[in-house]
């Protein structure tokens, strides 16, 4: 693939930075959506820091490369990549769910700052997502529109709706990202409502698929350049994740999917990342 | 120009309104043929989209479109429209007081032969318990038009409820029409009738054949929400009795919105709608109005009661 070396190590180092503020905002004794948002952690670094065209100073810049979290309960870890990014103050995040914070626990698009949509509602972000890339494409802005959803999300008859629609519009400039953790809030996908081949079902609705390690920053990044030589077609990246990532009492373990962390798991969390 | 059906009022102006601005999409799922989005495909391909029969996808796509600066209406029957894509309105559309419009064509019973199935008769309900949403119900074609331009007009999510039928406009032609404004059609002094819809028409042929007898004021609520609150309480000063028409569910609809204004004038209340139960099929929309007490006898009927309990 050929990745500077450095740029992928600091790609590893944003990311765990990005998993320490997901633990910082959670913070301690109130449950936070920990699992999904370190399973993401990758995919989320790999867009914000390296993909996409976007401006801190400037969110709603016509020309800017857009990202939904369709599974907007992980919205601790997509605030953690705007504020790292410069859109608001990192300070800020161990605000989150406070009342009157304007970090809220999903997605507000009127809230905070670099937020396109509001979701949380699950199954509706691969809609939005290409009603933005018939905008971009309306408007002849050569930009893409990136959104992020759960496996277990996929369960969602809205999704296929709308990869149904993105394969009737040729919308090349829409990529979806799957989150393929294995787990559900309660319990493993495959033993609680088995949603079967994720490749092949998106395969059959015409779409171009990817399947990728996804936390391997440079099969990542390799994944979504190799999206931009993509005609005519959307494409999916499945990517397969571990939920709770870099926190070892929390790796797999499905209680994490909204969990909470006591004084002695959160410094274990702190000092894992460090 | 003159139009006599709501649905061919609201398609022309959609055309008439894109000739002028690019910004407005089109979105239909596969009734395009009856809501009158073909009108906007024919004109404007590029800018109408055939969502195909899933009104979900439709209504979130229009959200996204929305996100980049369009102006989207979404088109379907009521029920679809404010029925199935409920969760969408509100998640995606609503909370983030997005610019899109949602017209639910073929509401209330005008739809007379689908059924129950495609009889709408509590989209107002549902869409106005809905924080952040505006709601439009046209008396006629000529409003249409003119309700049309001025939801393209306002920054923010709007539904717009319309029915399937022709008949005979009560307002005049390029009437001007105020968002959130009842306007009095007739004036009267004895009881006040809030009427919506193709009800109006009906509401003010009650009114004259009480010419004489009773006098009786009628009141056009095209706006649902937000409503003129001191617009309401000023259309009924001096008048003993209030009534409310509305091919609605009488449950949570436009007489529910004015009685909550109200609640506090101690002035006694009659509600005509559709008494809590869903729709059936008819071989006309008259008849099915008259099955459902809709009709200007009823509404004179009514009238006439409340008068003469009011005065005893």
């Amino acid at each position: 693939m050929g990745y500077d070396k450095e740029t992928v190590e600091h790609l590893n180092k944003v990311a765990r930075t990005l998993r320490k503020d997901v633990v910082i905002s959670v913070g301690l004794d109130v449950p936070g959506h920990i699992g999904g948002s370190n399973s993401s952690a990758d995919i989320v670094t790999a867009l914000y820091f390296y993909k996409m065209k976007h401006d801190p100073k400037n969110p709603d810049m016509p020309d800017r490369d857009r990202f939904l979290l369709s599974k907007g309960h992980v919205a601790i870890l997509q605030y953690a990549a705007l504020a790292e990014s410069g859109y608001f103050p990192t300070e800020d995040l161990k605000h989150t769910k406070e009342l009157g914070s304007y970090l809220q626990g999903h997605p507000d698009v009127r809230k905070t700052p670099g937020i396109e949509a509001g979701t949380g509602s699950l199954g509706q972000g691969l809609s939005i997502g290409l009603g933005m890339a018939l905008g971009q494409k309306l408007d002849h802005i050569d930009r893409k529109t990136y959104v992020l959803l759960g496996d277990g999300e996929i369960a969602e008859g809205q999704v296929w709706e709308a990869a149904m629609a993105a394969s009737a519009y040729h919308a090349d400039n829409l990529v979806a990202i799957v989150d393929s953790n294995r787990l559900q809030a309660n319990g493993r996908i495959k033993e609680r409502f088995d949603s079967g081949n994720i490749a092949a079902k998106f395969l059959s609705f015409g779409w171009n698929v990817m399947e990728i390690d996804g936390h391997d920053m440079e099969e990542i990044m390799s994944a979504l350049d190799r999206a931009d030589d993509v005609k005519g077609v959307p494409t999916v990246i499945i990517a397969h994740t571990v939920k709770g990532k870099g926190l070892s009492f929390a790796e797999n373990v499905v209680s994490y999917h909204n969990g909470m962390l006591t004084e002695e798991t959160y410094r274990q969390a702190l000092e894992e990342l460090a | 120009m003159s139009y006599t059906n709501q649905r061919v009022a609201y398609g022309n102006t959609l055309v008439e309104l894109g000739r002028k601005d690019s910004r407005i999409v089109v979105l239909d799922a596969d009734l395009g043929g009856s809501t009158m989005g073909k009108l906007f495909e024919t004109e404007f391909p590029e800018r109408h989209f055939e969502m195909g029969i899933a009104e979900a996808d439709m209504t979130s796509v229009a959200a996204g479109l929305a996100q980049t600066g369009k102006i989207p209406f979404t088109n379907s029957f009521a029920v679809f429209a404010a029925g199935r894509a409920f969760d969408q309105i509100r998640q995606t559309i609503a909370i983030g007081r997005l610019n899109v419009k949602i017209c639910g064509s073929s509401s209330g019973l005008s739809d007379f032969g689908d059924g129950a199935t495609h009889q709408c008769v509590e989209d107002i309900a549902i869409l106005r318990s809905i924080p952040n949403m505006t709601v439009i119900c046209p008396a006629d074609a000529n409003e249409t038009v003119e309700a049309v331009k001025a939801i393209t007009q306002l920054e923010g999510p709007c539904y717009i409820r319309l029915n399937r039928n022709d008949y005979p406009n009560v307002t005049s032609e390029g009437e001007k029409f105020q968002i959130g404004v009842p306007k009095m059609l007739k004036d009267g002094k004895d009881v006040v009738v809030f009427a919506m819809g193709y009800m109006v028409g009906t509401a003010l042929k009650a009114a004259a054949e009480l010419e004489g007898k009773i006098s009786v004021r009628v009141v056009n609520v095209s706006t649902i929400k937000p409503l003129h609150e001191d617009t309401i309480k000023e259309m009924t000063r001096g008048c003993k009795a209030v009534v409310t028409v509305e091919e609605h569910n009488v449950k949570g609809g436009m007489g529910s919105a004015v009685a909550e204004i109200l609640s506090k004038e101690r002035i006694p209340m009659e509600f005509i709608g559709i008494q809590d139960t869903f729709g059936r099929s008819a071989h006309s929309y008259q008849e099915l109005l008259e099955y459902y007490g809709l009709t200007a006898d009823h509404v004179k009927d009514t009238i006439e009661a409340m008068y003469t309990m009011e005065t005893k």
